[in-house]
């Protein structure tokens, strides 16, 4: 073949194949979003699934859960205390005679609830306070920045403990105190993407058009983060369940007839030498429930890192 | 290097400052304004007043608090006539330090090491059973492990001391307890890091010289990858630390952790935020310190400071 000169290749051997404009627009395969192909690539990790199906599962039996049993979570029993699990009550009872069925669900409402609600707001003020920060830069950015900085340095817990002190037990104290711990990690993150955005070609193009700031930083500069942020999110939702189990655990958190996950523990752990159920229930709850939240994390990550792709 | 350190103490200072003027303006928002109910003793308020000068005017007081913590002195309990937050932290805190430094040295050997293993094995076997480890070791709080080990190893096979704190024994199932959580975070950091060393240019130097894989592993890879570990120390000693309230409760262990649930369970406020004073300041000289050991060790980090 290589040794074939010009004059042996005659132009009769070529056929002019033409160009078809149609065609050439023509998309081979139908086009997805950045999400789409996320969500593609999430369906085939099955274990990110799994902790994926178990959240809404869980999710499905706090909202349905208590009334799937005559006994209310807050009646007491003095004759049927410490009951072992049995087909009429299907976690047992407690110490004071009150269904574990009911109470577990119902505080699933409140753990997971606690967890999400924080985890979120944490989220949209670490969204804020990093966006503003990392996009205007210069003197806001150094005030904004060393503010987060020195919050940053005082240990998370401690925060959280010292607002727990001061505003009192409850749901909403303790959505306060997490969230007043919390966004800090959020805020250094969505500022640092931030940092790395703005000078991309997209944002002067959305400049040169007469964008405001607020447009720039909400429609443009967010949503490109957003993958990260959603991890980031989605990580922060087992630790904000840790933490109101942690306080309950402490005598910190949700007060009787109330109840948490973290507070079933609390109690649970006290009785559990005779009554290991009581125990054990609401401690495979809070374990599975977080193991899911950071297995779905690690999946969410792995199929939103544009730098894994090939 | 006297930059650098110099930086990071003025750093310090000011976190310092601020957790403490915090603590200050929190004191005066207390629910039911506690210094003033029924149930305090006379003594108990002259304590206080003492300690606050709550007659004086706000900036009086200030400079009076601050001045009392130079002094080291960290106030006086609400409930107890002659107890200081000072003489219970003499009291209980060996107990939670010694419990503290043993879960941070244990969790730091269990999870860099688990942490090499795996990278070493990237997937394999050995990385998913170990990143596995890991991943229920961050998911299952110590409050859950804790009772667990007690009910298995106590409570059925009758192993281990089921409570309290009076020998190597007893101290066996508490450290797991509190370390479990960091030995998880740990070795996913120290895979990560491997990880990254790999691709490091001063790796194929090394295999281009012909060194053995064991010395590539050994002198190169494990050495850089452990920098980045160390800056978690500081974060990790914070949360062994915040971790021993619910340890020392579970296993009866008569340290500082037990004081501040008693002390929240008698609402004993000023108890607990003298002792929440002295587990944030505690906590950033130990960042502190572990800043100076990275810049130590790690040249790079000094100069990116300045």
């Amino acid at each position: 073949m290589m040794q074939n000169n010009a004059g042996e290749i005659s132009q009769e051997l070529f056929t002019h194949v033409g160009k078809n404009i149609e065609q050439m627009e023509a998309i081979a395969r139908p086009s997805i979003t950045y999400w789409q192909d996320a969500w593609r690539r999430l369906k085939q990790n099955k274990v990110a699934m799994m902790g994926l199906i178990i959240i809404i599962l869980y999710t499905f039996m706090a909202i349905v859960g208590p009334y799937m049993t005559p006994y209310d979570y807050r009646t007491t029993n003095p004759s049927e205390i410490n009951q072992p699990p049995s087909a009429k009550h299907w976690f047992g009872t407690d110490t004071l005679g009150r269904d574990l069925w009911a109470r577990t669900w119902m505080g699933a409402r409140v753990s997971l609830m606690i967890g999400f609600v924080a985890a979120f707001l944490n989220a949209v003020i670490g969204v804020l306070v990093g966006g503003i920060s990392g996009y205007f830069g210069g003197k806001v950015d150094m005030v904004i920045m060393r503010v987060v900085d020195i919050l940053y340095a005082i240990p998370y817990m401690i925060i959280v403990i010292l607002m727990m002190v001061v505003l009192g037990q409850g749901i909403m104290p303790l959505i306060v105190a997490l969230v007043v711990g919390g966004w800090l990690g959020m805020a250094r993150l969505v500022r640092g993407q931030i940092l790395q955005l703005k000078e991309q070609e997209f944002v002067l193009a959305a400049k040169v058009l007469g964008a405001s700031h607020a447009r720039i930083i909400f429609r443009h500069l967010i949503p490109n983060t957003l993958g990260v942020i959603l991890v980031n999110l989605t990580m922060s939702v087992p630790g904000a369940i840790f933490s109101e189990a942690f306080l309950s655990f402490i005598g910190l958190g949700v007060v009787p007839p109330q109840s948490s996950w973290g507070q079933l523990a609390a109690y649970g752990a006290q009785s559990f030498r005779v009554y290991p159920y009581q125990l054990f229930i609401p401690a495979f709850f809070i374990s599975t429930t977080m193991l899911s939240l950071n297995l779905l994390g690690d999946g969410l990550r792995d199929a939103l890192d544009p730098r894994l792709r090939s | 290097m006297g930059r650098y350190i110099l930086n990071r103490l003025v750093v310090s200072l000011i976190t310092a400052w601020v957790l403490v003027t915090i603590v200050f303006f929190l004191v005066r928002l207390l629910p039911g304004d506690p210094f003033t109910s029924e149930k305090i003793t006379p003594e108990i308020k002259q304590n206080m007043m003492r300690y606050y000068g709550f007659d004086k005017p706000l900036h009086i007081q200030y400079i009076r608090y601050i001045s009392n913590l130079l002094k080291g002195d960290l106030g006086y309990s609400l409930r107890y006539q002659n107890r200081t937050v000072n003489e219970v932290i003499r009291q209980a805190f060996p107990y939670s330090a010694d419990l503290g430094i043993r879960a941070v040295i244990f969790a730091s050997i269990v999870g860099i090491t688990l942490g090499i293993i795996a990278a070493l094995n990237r997937n394999k076997s050995l990385d998913y059973i170990s990143m596995f480890i890991a991943i229920v070791g961050i998911s299952v709080p110590s409050f859950v492990i804790g009772p667990l080990l007690q009910y298995v190893f106590s409570i059925k096979l009758k192993l281990l001391p089921v409570a309290q704190w009076k020998g190597f024994a007893y101290t066996i199932m508490p450290t797991f307890a509190l370390s479990l959580g960091s030995i998880a975070l740990m070795a996913r950091l120290m895979r990560a890091s491997m990880l990254d060393v790999v691709n490091q240019d001063y790796i194929k130097t090394a295999k281009s010289k012909g060194l053995s894989p064991t010395q590539i592993v050994w002198k190169h890879q494990i050495r850089n990858a452990i920098l980045p570990v160390v800056t978690v120390l500081g974060p990790v000693t914070a949360t062994l630390l915040t971790g021993t309230f619910v340890v020392e409760q579970i296993f009866a262990i008569p340290g500082l952790g037990k004081f501040y649930i008693i002390g929240i369970q008698n609402l004993d406020y000023s108890m607990v935020l003298g002792m929440t004073v002295f587990y944030g300041l505690f906590l950033i000289a130990a960042n502190f310190i572990v800043d100076i050991i990275y810049g130590i060790i790690d040249p790079r980090i000094r100069i990116a400071g300045k």
